[in-house]
C-alpha cells in the first residue's frame, strides 16, 4: 500500500491551483489606455480623476475603469479609437502640466488584479524598446569642482584682503600662488578653517619667488560629489522619461556611478537620446516691485529692465532680467520643517561666488521679493520657462537660506527637487546602449514560443513512449511545473527575456531528469524481483537524495549566475534556479501522489506499466 | 519501451587509459585552438556597436560594406539569419567619439542609396570599459562556481570526489571553449550563461555517478575499487542516456526554432551535454580511481564506532 496523508494531498492541490490562479494573467490580452502623470513627476492630486472624467463625459467618450497607481493615472477603453479620441480630449482637459500618454495596459480581470494577480514583464528583447547604461562622467565632474574651489578660494582671499598672484586649477588639483610668507600661511589658515572650503588636501609647496599653495580634492569629497550627481541626474532623467510618456520606465542605480535607463516600447532612438540628454538650469531673479504686472501684460508694454514670466497660479509677474544666482552656483536643495515655526522649508546652500552675490543682493532689498525660474532645455532647441517660487526676502542672507511658506511638505519636496535638477549636475555619458526594434522583439517572441512548445512536446512524447503510465504521470508533472515556474515568475515581478526563455526550455529537459532517476530506480527494483508496490517505495526514496544532491550543485551554479551575471544572463539564472525548485515539487511530490492515487490504493499489483 | 533491455555490462574502467588519452587529445587540440585561433570575442566583450537592420530585398553587402567605407566607417557587415537582413559590426573608435551618435549615423549611411525604408531591427553599443567588466566577471563566474561545487561535494562526499567533479568540470568548460573557438561561435554574454549551464549539467549527471558509487561501495564489499564503479556507470547508464536525450531534444528545439540570437547559447550547450555525459562516465570517474578511491573512504568514523558498540 502506497498512499499519501490527505494534507499532502490538499498541500499539492493547493499549490497548483494557486499556480494556476497566477499564472492566468498571462493569458489575458491588453487594453488600450491612457496614462496620465505629472510632467515633473510631481503626486497627482486627487481632484485630478474628476476632472478627467467630466471632460470624458463632455465628449461622451466611455471608458472601462480608471485607476491610480502610484503616481499615474490609468484609464482603459474599449477600442483604439476611443483611446485616441480620449487622448486629445484629455490633454486639452489637462493642460502642459501633465504627460498624456497612450498605453496598452494588461487586461488582467479585477479580481485577479486584487489579489496581486499580473502577467510576466516582457523584457526589451521581447517588446522591443531601448536600454541605456549611463555613466558619471567623473573627469569633468571632479573638474567642474576644482573651478568651484577655485572661484572659493578667490572670493575668500578677496574678502580677507589677501592678495595673489594667481589660483588656478591645474591638473588634477589646483594651485594659489601668493605674495609673501605671511600671505601664505593666512591663506593655509583660511583654507584649512573657511566652510566654503572644506574637503581639501592641502599641500605647502617650497617656497621660491612666489609662495604656493597646491590642493586635491579630497576622495572622500569626490565619491560624495559623486552620489550627488547621480541622483541629481536621476531625477533630471526621471522628469525627462516622463515627457517622453513612456509606459513603464525603469530608471535605477547600478553600482557606484552608473544608471540604467530602460525605455520600452520607445522605438525612436535618436529622440529618446536627445531628450535624455537634454538640460535644465534655474536663475534667481529680483521681482520687479516698482511695475504692475497685470498692466504690463494687458497693455504689452514690459518696462526694458523686466521680463513677464507667468507664475504657477496663471497670474502675470515681471522678473528683472539681472540674474542674482543661476544653478550653477547652487551646490545643494532639501526640504525640511522650519526649526523655529514648524512649517515645511526648501533650504538651499550655495557656493562661494554664489553667496556673495545673493548677499549683496539681500542686503538691499529686504522685503522685496525674489523669484526663483527653472529653464528646461528642449531638445529641439526651445525653452520652457516657469516660474516655481517667488519668496519675499526676511533678512540679508548668503550661502544657506530658507524658503518658507510653502502649503505642505509635498510641495516643499517639489520644489527641492526642481531646484536640484537645475544645480549644474555632472554630465553622464551612454557607455552601453542597447535598442531593439519592435519587429525584432515580435519574433523574438514567436520563435522563443515555438522553441518552447516543440522542445515540450518532444519530450512529453519520448516520456509516454518511454514510460508509458509513469510517464504520463511525469509529464503531467512537466505541465505543472511549467504552470508553477510561470505563476513565480509574475508573482515575482520578473523580466522575461530571451535567454529567461532559454532557461525554462533547458529547466523542462533537466525536469524530467528527477523522474528519469525514479523511475529507473523502481525498474531496477522490479528487476530485483520486488514486489511492484515495495518497488515504487524504495524508487522514490533511494532516487531522493541523488535528486537533492544534483539538484544543490546545479542550483549554486545558477546562484554563481544571478550574482556575477547582468541583465541577459541574470534572466536566464533566475529561470533556471526557480524551475529547479519548482521541478523538485512538481517531480518528487507531485508524480508520487498522482502514482499513489493510481497504484497505492490497490491490494495486489501484479505490474506496473514502466 | 526501454533504450537498454537487460541489464548492461559493459566493462568502462577497461578502457578508461584509451579515454584519458582521447580526452588528453581533445584537451591539446582546444587549448591549440584558443591559443592560436581565440575566441571570436562579441559585442559584449570587446566594446563597439552592433546594428542589425532589415532592408526590403537582399542588399549586396559588398555594397553596403563600401557605403559604410564611405562615410568613414571601418565595419564588418554580414547577412543574420534571413538575406535581408545585415548586421553591421564597428569596432570601439580610438577617438572617443559620442559614442550613442555613432549608431544614428550609421544608419544614416545604410539608408543611402536604398530604395524602400530599412527598419532597424537592433542597435548595441557597449563601452570598452563595460566590455572589460563583463568579461571579468564571467571569468569570476565560473570560478566561484567550481569553489563552490568542489565545497559542497566534499562536504557530501569525499576530497576525491570533488576533485573528480571539478577535473570534469575543468575538461568540459575546455572542451566546450575549445569547440567554441575551432567554429568561431561568436562568443558573447549568452555563450557564457551556456558554458555556466554546461557547468550545471555536467556535474548533475557526475553527481548522479557519484552517488550511485557512494552506495555501492559499502553494498559491495567484497569487489575492486574499479568493479563497484563500473557497475555504478552500468546502473545508471540507462538515466544517463535517457536524461541527455530528453535534454538534447529541446536544445536542439532550441537551436533550430529559436533563432538567431539564441543559437551560440543552444550550440554552446549541445556539445556541452554531449561532452558533459562523456566525461562523468570516464573523467569524473578515472579521476576516482587515480586518486585511490577506496571503501574506506566512505565510511564515516562515527557509525563504524557506532556498529562496533552495538556487537555484543
Amino acid at each position: 500500500m502506497n498512499q499519501y496523508s490527505v494534507w499532502k494531498y490538499l498541500l499539492i492541490l493547493i499549490v497548483v491551483t494557486v499556480g494556476i490562479i497566477y499564472a492566468l494573467p498571462n493569458f489575458y490580452g491588453e487594453d488600450p489606455a491612457l496614462q496620465i502623470t505629472s510632467s515633473r513627476g510631481f503626486e497627482l492630486p486627487a481632484e485630478l480623476s474628476t476632472n478627467i472624467d467630466d471632460a470624458l463625459l463632455v465628449e461622451q467618450i466611455s471608458f472601462l475603469s480608471s485607476e491610480q497607481q502610484g503616481n499615474r493615472l490609468l484609464y482603459r477603453f474599449n477600442n483604439a479609437e476611443d483611446q485616441i479620441l480620449a487622448a486629445d480630449v484629455v490633454r486639452n482637459a489637462l493642460g502642459d502640466q501633465y504627460v498624456v500618454a497612450l498605453n496598452l495596459a494588461h487586461a488582467t480581470p479585477d479580481g485577479l488584479r486584487s489579489i496581486g494577480g499580473k502577467p510576466m514583464t516582457l523584457g526589451l528583447d521581447l517588446q522591443g524598446g531601448v536600454h541605456f547604461l549611463m555613466q558619471v562622467d567623473m573627469d569633468t565632474a571632479r573638474s567642474q569642482q576644482l573651478d568651484r574651489y577655485v572661484d572659493d578660494i578667490r572670493a575668500v582671499l578677496r574678502e580677507n584682503g589677501i592678495r595673489y598672484v594667481s589660483v588656478r586649477h591645474e591638473g588634477n588639483g589646483l594651485l594659489a600662488m601668493l605674495r609673501s610668507a605671511e600671505d601664505r600661511d593666512k591663506t593655509l589658515n583660511l583654507m584649512r578653517t573657511d566652510q566654503s572650503l572644506q574637503g581639501l588636501n592641502i599641500t605647502e609647496l617650497p617656497a621660491g619667488e612666489t609662495f604656493g599653495i597646491s590642493a586635491t580634492v579630497q576622495e572622500r569629497q569626490l565619491l560624495e560629489l559623486q552620489q550627488t550627481a547621480l541622483k541629481q541626474n536621476i531625477t533630471t532623467l526621471r522628469n525627462r522619461v516622463n515627457e517622453l510618456g513612456v509606459a513603464e520606465p525603469v530608471i535605477q542605480q547600478q553600482g557606484a556611478d552608473r544608471v540604467v535607463v530602460q525605455l520600452p516600447g520607445v522605438q525612436d532612438t535618436v529622440e529618446a537620446k536627445k531628450i535624455i540628454g537634454a538640460t535644465a538650469t534655474l536663475e534667481y531673479r529680483a521681482v520687479d516691485e516698482s511695475n504692475d504686472a497685470f498692466t504690463a501684460s494687458q497693455t504689452g508694454r514690459v518696462p526694458p529692465e523686466s521680463r513677464l514670466y507667468t507664475d504657477d497660479n496663471g497670474n502675470p509677474i515681471l522678473l528683472k532680467k539681472r540674474l542674482i544666482v543661476s544653478g550653477d552656483q547652487l551646490i545643494g536643495a532639501s526640504a525640511s520643517f522650519d526649526q523655529q515655526t514648524g512649517q515645511p522649508s526648501v533650504s538651499v546652500t550655495l557656493d562661494g561666488v554664489g553667496s556673495k552675490r545673493m548677499l549683496d543682493f539681500t542686503r538691499d532689498n529686504v522685503g522685496n521679493r525674489m523669484a526663483v525660474v527653472y529653464i528646461e532645455q528642449k531638445p529641439n532647441g526651445s525653452k520652457i520657462e516657469d516660474v516655481i517660487s517667488v519668496a519675499v526676502v526676511r533678512e540679508p542672507f548668503g550661502k544657506r537660506f530658507q524658503t518658507t511658506g510653502l502649503g505642505s511638505i509635498q510641495e516643499a519636496s517639489q520644489l527641492s527637487l526642481l531646484l536640484r535638477a537645475g544645480a549644474l549636475a555632472a554630465p553622464m555619458e551612454i557607455v552601453e546602449e542597447r535598442t531593439v526594434g519592435p519587429s525584432l522583439g515580435a519574433d523574438n517572441v514567436a520563435k522563443g514560443f515555438k522553441a518552447v512548445v516543440i522542445g515540450f512536446v518532444l519530450v512529453l512524447v519520448l516520456m509516454a513512449v518511454y514510460y508509458r503510465v509513469f510517464g504520463l504521470v511525469a509529464n503531467l508533472a512537466l505541465f505543472a511545473n511549467l504552470v508553477l515556474l510561470m505563476s513565480l515568475l509574475s508573482m515575482l515581478g520578473a523580466t522575461l527575456t530571451m535567454p529567461g526563455i532559454a532557461g525554462i526550455v533547458l529547466t523542462i529537459g533537466m525536469a524530467v531528469d528527477a523522474n528519469v532517476l525514479i523511475f529507473e530506480r523502481i525498474r531496477e527494483e522490479i528487476r530485483n524481483g520486488n514486489t511492484p508496490q515495495a518497488s515504487i517505495r524504495a524508487g522514490y526514496e533511494k532516487a531522493f537524495s541523488t535528486i537533492a544532491d544534483a539538484n544543490i550543485t546545479t542550483l549554486i551554479a545558477a546562484f554563481v549566475l544571478f550574482l556575477f551575471g547582468t541583465g541577459p544572463v541574470k534572466g536566464f539564472a533566475v529561470t533556471l534556479s526557480l524551475g529547479i525548485v519548482t521541478s523538485m515539487f512538481t517531480a518528487i511530490m507531485g508524480t508520487r501522489s498522482v502514482i499513489n492515487l493510481i497504484y497505492g490504493g490497490k491490494k495486489r499489483v501484479r505490474k506496473l506499466a514502466i | 519501451m526501454k533504450f537498454l533491455n537487460r541489464k548492461t555490462n559493459i566493462d568502462f574502467m577497461s578502457r578508461r587509459n584509451m579515454a584519458l588519452a582521447f580526452s588528453a587529445v581533445l584537451i591539446v587540440i582546444s587549448i591549440t585552438s584558443l591559443a592560436t585561433r581565440g575566441l571570436n570575442f562579441g559585442l559584449d566583450f570587446t566594446g563597439g556597436t552592433l546594428i542589425e537592420v532589415g532592408y526590403p530585398s537582399a542588399p549586396n553587402t559588398a555594397e553596403v560594406r563600401e557605403n559604410l567605407a564611405n562615410a568613414g566607417f571601418d565595419s564588418v557587415v554580414q547577412t543574420f539569419g534571413a538575406a535581408t537582413d545585415i548586421v553591421v559590426r564597428i569596432p570601439p573608435s580610438e577617438i572617443e567619439e559620442s559614442s550613442a551618435e555613432l549608431s544614428t549615423r550609421v544608419l544614416a549611411a545604410l539608408s543611402e542609396g536604398v530604395e524602400g525604408e530599412i527598419e532597424m531591427r537592433r542597435v548595441e553599443f557597449v563601452g570598452p570599459q563595460v566590455g572589460e567588466e563583463l568579461a571579468e566577471q564571467g571569468i569570476l563566474a565560473v570560478i566561484y562556481a567550481m569553489v563552490g561545487v568542489f565545497l559542497y561535494v566534499m562536504f557530501r562526499f569525499q576530497w576525491r570526489f570533488s576533485v573528480g567533479a571539478v577535473a570534469a568540470l575543468f575538461h568540459d568548460i575546455t572542451i566546450s571553449m575549445g569547440i567554441i573557438s575551432l567554429v568561431q561561435i561568436e562568443f558573447d554574454l549568452t555563450v557564457v550563461a551556456a558554458i555556466l549551464a554546461v557547468v550545471g549539467y555536467s556535474l548533475n549527471d557526475t553527481i548522479v555517478l557519484f552517488d550511485r558509487i557512494r552506495e555501492n561501495f559499502p553494498r559491495y564489499r567484497k569487489r575492486q575499487p574499479i568493479e563497484v564503479v563500473n557497475t555504478s556507470i552500468n546502473e545508471t547508464l540507462s538515466r544517463t542516456l535517457m536524461t541527455s536525450t530528453t535534454t538534447l531534444l529541446v536544445l536542439m528545439a532550441l537551436f533550430y526554432f529559436g533563432g538567431e540570437i539564441i543559437h551560440g547559447f543552444a550550440f554552446t550547450l549541445i556539445v556541452g551535454v554531449l561532452v558533459g555525459t562523456y566525461s562523468s562516465i570516464y573523467v569524473a570517474s578515472s579521476a576516482l580511481l587515480m586518486l585511490g578511491v577506496s571503501k574506506y573512504d566512505l565510511m564515516e568514523v562515527e557509525k563504524e564506532g557506532a556498529t562496533l558498540d552495538a556487537r555484543p
